[in-house]
């Protein structure tokens, strides 16, 4: 079990950190121009590494596959950024955003990575303030914070509704200028197709350039992935279209190890789906849970205007299940609690799938002109998309695929089990457990690329100074590019009848159906024959036009989804291997009487970290023991 | 409800684009107009031709990788909204759409309706930023900003980089997006260290790439999906004479 070497330093919980960084070697700045590392992504978590370590001195290479860094799909995260400032003198502190990440992820992650992460977030804030991000303030100029996704401290840090653009825009920033500076080369338009690994360890990376088509090798010291999560791999999902697991599934065939797959957080407020075409969900930040009432009518298929609904035939179920914390109860139950309503038939709207997010007491309480202040962009989202307003009438949402807690298995160094390679942010498995914080994704993703890879990937490059550049003719990177050539070529050839996109809607509903917010033995080994005939079906019936030459979308999209049947089986199978129901992992068959998510400690108190042997091949699955010094473990309760 | 499209292909950067003509017949009001785009492709690729070539990620409205031309206005006719949160609920049954991509000399077609941006990265990197390093920074609360200081600054940095205000300008001036950049950087304590040097440096570089003046047509702000004021213009002019006047 050597393989899983957590590497947590010793000592207090409160110090290992601290003791870690005082131990860790160091990278001479003279010699630090001599190594190159390659950092794929451009979010909060890419670009904060990617900016960092430019401003160290190191020779830099990003990617992303958008035309611009600015784009990444941080962009698109609302509600805020988490920190334990306590700047509202609320009791709030490093070590009780540690415990409410720990409690919130059902105690399936690491106490030493989520204290750490807790412990820097303070740092974060700090530096995005000193670069610009214009955090919301109040009237004396100070920062200004808010509760948000079932805590009770004020500790979350928002620019309006759009946190997530103003902090990416703030990284982008200082990203530019480390661009403009020499310290870092951008390849925008890329797509990386494979990681190259050398000797056992991570050298470099294949990609396409998606203008000219170009099949790219690219060679470095050290290689980090910061590529985003996998949620669409339902097809239908709050993230961008282009999002994909591709990076992260590259790596895992290479020989890191994947961890806790399953885990993916359904979000409760995202616009339903509207019509047969859509393409995404979009999210409604669970900030509006704050001031917003989730309600349903008493009565089935009461089809009267929501405004017509006497406040006697409402049923507020959040407030009635959940009195000590209502509207503002985690997400995986705020999700599972609209899915019983909608399958009980009290679901909203023409398709019955949604519920009421509802602002009329608030607006009478506050007035229109202070929730136009807090929410004013989300109502006029809202309205672009459905028409329809807030202010007068009751948002309508349903739970949507929105976050994946599993990734990339990585040490307290942020490696992975190939030497060499690094995930930081959403792509790795570390501080979520089973379920995510509200406002602490942008937190781990920004802290993990601006104060702890900068520190870990110098004492791995500690003894690589005297490693000369790679060439890029060598085997080990001819052979990945071909290999990356023959695939393409493949895809190309099948010449069928049926759009990628059709076979991913497809593969989604299967994992929507059966490995999404609920999940059973039954359903799953049904979803993994399912996916194994659809995955035939596509590479004997998929039509992908054109050459691998210039600009190829269709293409693009082929290869993810080609890697996304081979990773929902994982899903699967990672899912069916954990019996028991832990955060947003919901297995029927261990519920509590009254339909709550049960966790079976004694059997479960580890992190399933998969292990590639080859196509045909049954995954092995290593086994991370976790164990708590610092939490006791509760049941989680929120009545 | 029934379409009929006029959309600009062009095979890639070198070749002559034309206008192509293509009718969909039963598509719902619902959709995005993006989604309609989706399947007229799928119609395409089964029919064996090349599907149209369009930029877009987020589809919500905030990573202004969408942009198109929408019956001769950048991003469409409704004001305030990307190419993205348009749906097909907002044109008429029957109605005729004209799709291009953005028309400016900084813009070049990479193909159909897909541009190359590059050009304000070069412009950005030219001074958009505040030079301070990860690690160095005081307690996020040590310098107060006063509330509409802020306030103002959150709303010009809420600009996406999708390039309408180029694409709207007669001269094709990238003054708008540049405004608004500087003046949220010079609306800030912490950015007005460098506030001479960012917004010569950043107007030089505008004009170095081939991006007109601005003669204050107002298109741009018009035209802009994230409502960006042209009263960032004219901060940027107040900043940028008075850095000039200093030199
Ligand atoms: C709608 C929405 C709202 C959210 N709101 C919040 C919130 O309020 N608070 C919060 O804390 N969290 C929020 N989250 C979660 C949070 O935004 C994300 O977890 C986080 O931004 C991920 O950042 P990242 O840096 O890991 O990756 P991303 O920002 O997703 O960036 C991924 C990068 O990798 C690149 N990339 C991906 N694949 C490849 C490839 N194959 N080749 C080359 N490049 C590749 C992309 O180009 C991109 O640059 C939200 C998420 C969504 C979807
Ligand atoms: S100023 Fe407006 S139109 Fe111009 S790039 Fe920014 S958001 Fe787009
Ligand atoms: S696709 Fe992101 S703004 Fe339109």
């Amino acid at each position: 079990m050597n393989k899983l070497n957590a590497k947590i330093p010793d000592g207090p919980l409160a110090e290992k950190w601290t003791r870690h960084k005082a131990s860790l070697k160091l990278v001479n700045p003279a010699n630090r121009k001599k190594l190159d590392i390659i950092v794929v992504g451009t979010g909060l978590a890419g670009s904060g590494a990617a900016s960092t370590l430019g401003e160290l001195g190191y020779n830099v290479k990003v990617f992303c596959y958008q035309d611009t860094p600015r784009r990444a799909h941080s962009v698109a995260a609302q509600g805020g950024i988490n920190a334990a400032k306590n700047y509202k003198n609320d009791g709030d502190s490093v070590f009780r955003l540690f415990y409410d990440m720990m409690k919130g992820g059902d105690y399936r992650a690491r106490e030493a990575n989520v204290y750490r992460a807790a412990e820097v977030s303070n740092l974060v804030i700090d530096h995005y303030t000193a670069i610009g991000v214009p955090f919301a303030r109040d009237y004396g100029g100070l920062i200004d914070n808010r509760s948000f996704g079932g805590v009770q401290v004020s500790r979350t840090f928002y620019a309006k509704g759009q946190t997530g653009q103003q902090c990416l825009l703030g990284g982008y920033s200082a990203l530019t200028r480390q661009i403009q500076a020499g310290t870092v080369t951008m390849y925008s338009r890329r797509e990386l197709l494979d990681i190259v690994v050398v000797e056992g360890r991570a050298r470099g990376i294949i990609a396409r350039n998606l203008i000219t088509g170009e099949i790219e090798r690219h060679a470095a010291h050290a290689v980090v992935l910061a590529t985003g999560g996998y949620g669409t791999i339902y097809y239908l999902s709050t993230l961008a279209v282009n999002s994909n697991g591709s990076a992260a599934w590259k790596a895992y065939k290479k020989g890191a190890l994947f961890a806790n797959p399953s885990f993916i957080q359904i979000h409760p407020t995202s616009i339903p789906v509207l019509n047969e075409f859509q393409s995404k969900l979009t999210l409604m930040s669970e900030s509006l849970r704050n001031d917003g009432r989730v309600w349903v009518p008493k009565e089935k298929g009461d089809k009267r205007n929501p405004n017509d609904i006497p406040e006697e035939d409402r049923d507020y179920y959040l407030e009635r299940r959940y009195p000590a914390f209502g509207n503002l109860v985690p997400r995986d139950v705020a999700s599972r609690a609209a899915k019983e309503r909608c399958d009980a038939g009290y679901g909203v709207g023409d398709t019955g799938l949604s519920v009421y997010l509802d602002f009329r007491d608030a607006i009478q309480k506050q007035g229109a002109k202070a929730i136009e202040n807090k929410y004013g962009n989300l109502f006029e989202m809202y309205e672009k998309i459905t028409g329809e307003s807030p202010y007068n009438t009751p948002m309508r949402i349903y739970p949507a695929g929105h976050y994946t807690m599993g990734g990339l298995w990585v040490d307290y160094n942020l490696m992975t089990t190939i030497p060499g390679l690094f995930a930081i942010g959403e792509s790795n498995f570390s501080d979520h457990g089973a379920n995510r914080l509200g406002a602490s994704s942008l937190m781990q993703c920004a802290g993990d690329g601006y104060f702890i890879i900068p520190y870990t990937i110098a004492d791995y490059l500690s003894n690589q100074i005297k490693v000369a550049r790679f060439d890029t003719k060598r085997p080990e990177f001819e052979e990945a590019a071909n290999n990356v050539k023959g695939r393409i070529d493949k895809l190309l050839a099948v010449n069928g009848k049926e759009t990628v996109t059709s076979f991913h809607k497809r593969l989604g509903k299967i994992m929507w159906d059966y490995c999404g917010m609920y999940r059973n033995e039954e359903g799953l080994k049904k979803a993994l024959t399912l996916i194994k005939e659809l995955e035939e079906e596509f590479w004997k019936n998929v039509k992908v036009p054109g050459s691998i030459e210039g600009v190829n979308q269709e293409l693009e999209k082929a290869c993810r989804v080609a890697d996304y049947f081979e990773m929902a089986k994982l899903l699967c199978t990672d899912a069916l291997n954990r019996k028991e129901s832990c955060g947003a992992h919901f297995r029927e068959e261990s519920q509590t009487d009254t339909g709550e998510a049960k966790r079976i400690d004694s059997e479960f108190a580890y992190v399933a970290a998969w292990e590639y042997n080859g196509p045909d091949k049954e995954p092995t699955l290593h086994k991370e023991p976790l164990t708590f010094e610092y939490v006791k473990l509760q049941e989680r309760s929120y009545t | 409800m029934k379409l009929k499209l006029k959309i600009w292909r062009q095979k890639d950067a070198k070749s002559k684009g034309k206008f192509e003509t293509y009718y969909l017949d039963s598509v719902s009001p619902e959709m995005s107009f993006l989604e309609m785009l989706d399947y007229l492709n799928s119609q395409l690729i089964l029919k064996g031709e090349d599907p149209i070539a369009f930029e877009h990620d987020c589809r919500e409205g905030i990573c202004g990788s969408c942009g198109l031309y929408i019956n001769g206005r950048p991003h469409g006719l409704k004001g305030k909204t990307t190419t993205c949160e348009l749906h097909l609920r907002d044109f008429k049954d029957g109605c005729t759409i004209v799709v291009e991509p953005w028309r400016a000399a900084s813009f070049p077609v990479i193909k159909d309706l897909m541009v190359d941006r590059h050009a304000f990265e070069k412009i950005m990197q030219a001074g958009g930023f505040i030079s301070t390093n990860a690690g160095a920074a005081q307690d996020a609360n040590a310098i107060p900003v006063a509330k509409p200081n802020a306030d103002e600054a959150f709303d010009a940095a809420s600009c996406i980089g999708c390039g309408a205000c180029v694409a709207a300008c007669k001269n094709s001036s990238a003054m708008l997006f540049i405004a608004a950049k500087v003046s949220q950087l010079a609306l800030l304590p912490q950015g007005r260290i460098e506030a001479k040097e960012r917004v010569k440096r950043m107007v030089a570089k505008m004009d170095e790439l081939g991006f007109g003046g601005c003669t204050n047509t107002r298109a741009c702000e018009a035209e802009c999906p994230k409502g960006i004021s042209i009263s960032h213009i004219a901060r940027l002019n107040r900043e940028y004479y008075a850095a000039k006047f200093s030199d």
